[in-house]
């Protein structure tokens, strides 16, 4: 049922793990619905330099983690900000229809930590 | 084009293993061939909960079937005779097996899921007059639950009786659930999920002396352990041939003698009237070659398989942290290990087995295609992050000690790997469900 670029992302994700001192964090998911995705990223001049993922899910909340982080890297807010669930998916090759939720979250797990970002600097300049 | 005369002999039988280049090439299709490390003849196969092998000796006895005594049962001529005759050999095969009074009690269906269908529709529809009021369990499988909840939905009463904490009802609380109109008890035998057997003698007793009709589904437990549906006292009970080493597609039900149940399908005069349909022949065959396979010298095969079990369980137990295990430690199927890996989820586990040649299964929603994990992991108090990191290994006849050992060998390492990626870890266990925020809809 999974790609093999899904079995291939599950099994040597790419980016996994926290950044100290973050420059946003964000985690999206509910234990309930048995995923839960947090993602760090640490951005210089505007532009997404490092991003890191923890996950507890299945193979597809793996493997689009895996996916979205290789996809923001190097990327500058803006273009992050235009990561779509169906970009993940596409770039996995597809997903079962029902794991495309899994790959909304990969997407909200991204905007989270950029508008933790955000908020941050909207602090940082308040101050 | 004259090699192929319809006979089994001129027909290319893979008869003796089941484990021969062919089949192992359409057991490799649709898996990842770059990832495997191991090809189909060293797959370790622990998932005999879902379905199992059929046993050489079953899938011997059914070829003849296909294509020398092929005639419909109904029929009066010679090929109908010796169809006639091989059903009726099953039937006695079935019913010796779960020391049934007679083979006339037996009733041949399409599976499992029928039989429950057909038990419960059938008896609640046969006593509408007499009463509305059914009696179930919580943990029930979902041929017998989603049975009920259609029911409901035509004006009868159902009663789900909670379980305690290793999935089991007692005997007082289905007499105490009982009312003036209770037509029907229906409990299952054993959990197929986490192997708990349920107090079917002591249930039987109840609904014997107070005149309800008891019903089991039995699915898991024939094959599994001894059943005798007279000490048992039940008065319907279902089987599936696939759960013990026969074929996909053909069950039974067992009904006492006197008892009147609506049929389910109507149409010939098949099985006495009662379940319509062209017998499915062969599949019938194997039913009754594999009950009685399975049901040979039954306590001593489900002693080893247990020691193997406890083995596994034990094994899981003393290497990996953060698990426990999900149903009881006494009284549950010989072949059933369901535990929960704390932090990580079942599919992921799944998979990374999957990968290195270990087939099991898990209670996790991503495994079910619905939103929640399994119904008896939630029935039996687990919170939803603990039911979604289930793990059930159901071992069989041909499970080794090698096999299990090579289970334990690989679970930690894996269980390391998703544990290091997981979010959550012993610190974040009580994370409140309010914090994050559910995409799904």
């Amino acid at each position: 049922m999974y790609s093999e670029k899904v079995i291939e992302h599950f099994s040597h994700p790419r980016n996994v793990g926290e950044i100290e001192n973050p420059s946003g964090t964000g985690t999206v998911g509910n234990p309930k619905c048995g995923d839960i995705m947090k993602m760090d990223i640490r951005v210089e001049n505007g532009v997404i330099t490092d991003v890191r993922f923890k996950t507890f899910g299945c193979g597809a909340a793996i493997a689009t983690s895996s996916m979205a982080t290789e996809m923001v890297k190097g990327k500058t807010i803006e273009e992050a900000l235009r990561l779509t669930n169906q970009a993940v998916a596409e770039a996995l090759d597809g997903l079962p229809p029902v794991k495309m939720h899994c790959s909304m979250l990969a997407e909200e797990a991204i905007h989270a930590a950029i508008e933790d970002y955000q908020r941050r600097q909207a602090a940082g300049e308040a101050e | 084009m004259n090699s192929r005369k319809g006979t089994a002999r001129a027909l290319d039988i893979p008869a003796r293993s089941c484990y021969n280049a062919n089949v192992k090439s359409h057991l490799m299709a649709g898996n990842y061939p770059a990832e495997r490390k191991r090809n189909h003849m060293d797959r370790i196969y622990l998932d005999n909960a879902a379905t199992t092998a059929v046993a050489p000796a079953v899938l011997e006895s059914m070829l003849p079937y296909f294509t020398e005594i092929y005639g419909n049962p109904s029929s009066v001529h010679a090929e109908g005779r010796g169809a006639r005759k091989a059903i009726e050999n099953a039937r006695r095969q079935t019913a010796a097996a779960i020391g049934a009074a007679s083979p006339q009690e037996i009733y041949f269906t399409g599976g499992g899921s029928e039989s429950d269908n057909w038990a419960i529709k059938g008896a609640a529809f046969a006593n509408r007059k007499k009463g509305n009021h059914i009696i179930t369990t919580a943990v029930e499988h979902h041929a017998v639950l989603h049975t009920c909840a259609w029911l409901e939905k035509q004006g009868f009463r159902v009663t789900y009786l909670p379980v305690d904490g290793e999935g089991r009802v007692t005997a007082q609380q289905v007499a105490d659930a009982i009312c003036d109109d209770t037509i029907l008890i229906t409990v299952m035998t054993a959990n197929n999920e986490i192997g708990t057997l349920m107090p079917i003698a002591e249930i039987g007793e109840i609904a014997r002396s107070r005149k309800i009709l008891f019903h089991t589904d039995a699915v898991q437990a024939v094959g599994a352990i001894p059943l005798n549906v007279q000490e048992l006292k039940v008065d319907m009970l279902s089987m599936s041939a696939h759960k013990f080493h026969g074929p996909k597609g053909v069950g039974a039900l067992y009904v006492r003698k006197g008892i009147r149940l609506d049929p389910l399908i109507h149409g010939g005069a098949q099985e006495r009237g009662q379940r319509a349909g062209t017998e499915n022949l062969p599949g019938i065959v194997g039913l009754g070659a594999a009950i009685t396979l399975a049901t040979e010298n039954l306590t001593g095969k489900a002693a080893r398989i247990a020691a193997l079990r406890d083995r596994l369980m034990d094994g899981i137990l003393s290497r990996i942290p953060d698990v426990r295990v999900n149903g009881p430690r006494e009284g549950r199927l010989p072949n059933n290990c369901n535990v929960s890996v704390r932090y990580i989820e079942g599919e992921s586990m799944l998979l990374r087995l999957d990968l290195a040649g270990i087939s099991a299964s898990s209670g996790s929603a991503c495994t079910s295609g619905s939103l929640d994990p399994s119904h008896v992991l939630l029935a039996i108090g687990l919170p939803h992050e603990v039911a979604h990191g289930s793990l059930r290994f159901t071992l069989s006849e041909a499970t080794t000690e090698a096999e299990i050992d090579t289970v334990l060998d690989t679970l930690p390492g894996i269980v390391a790997d998703l544990r290091a990626m997981s979010v959550l870890n012993a610190n974040t266990t009580t994370v409140s469900d309010e914090t994050f925020v559910c995409p799904r809809k």
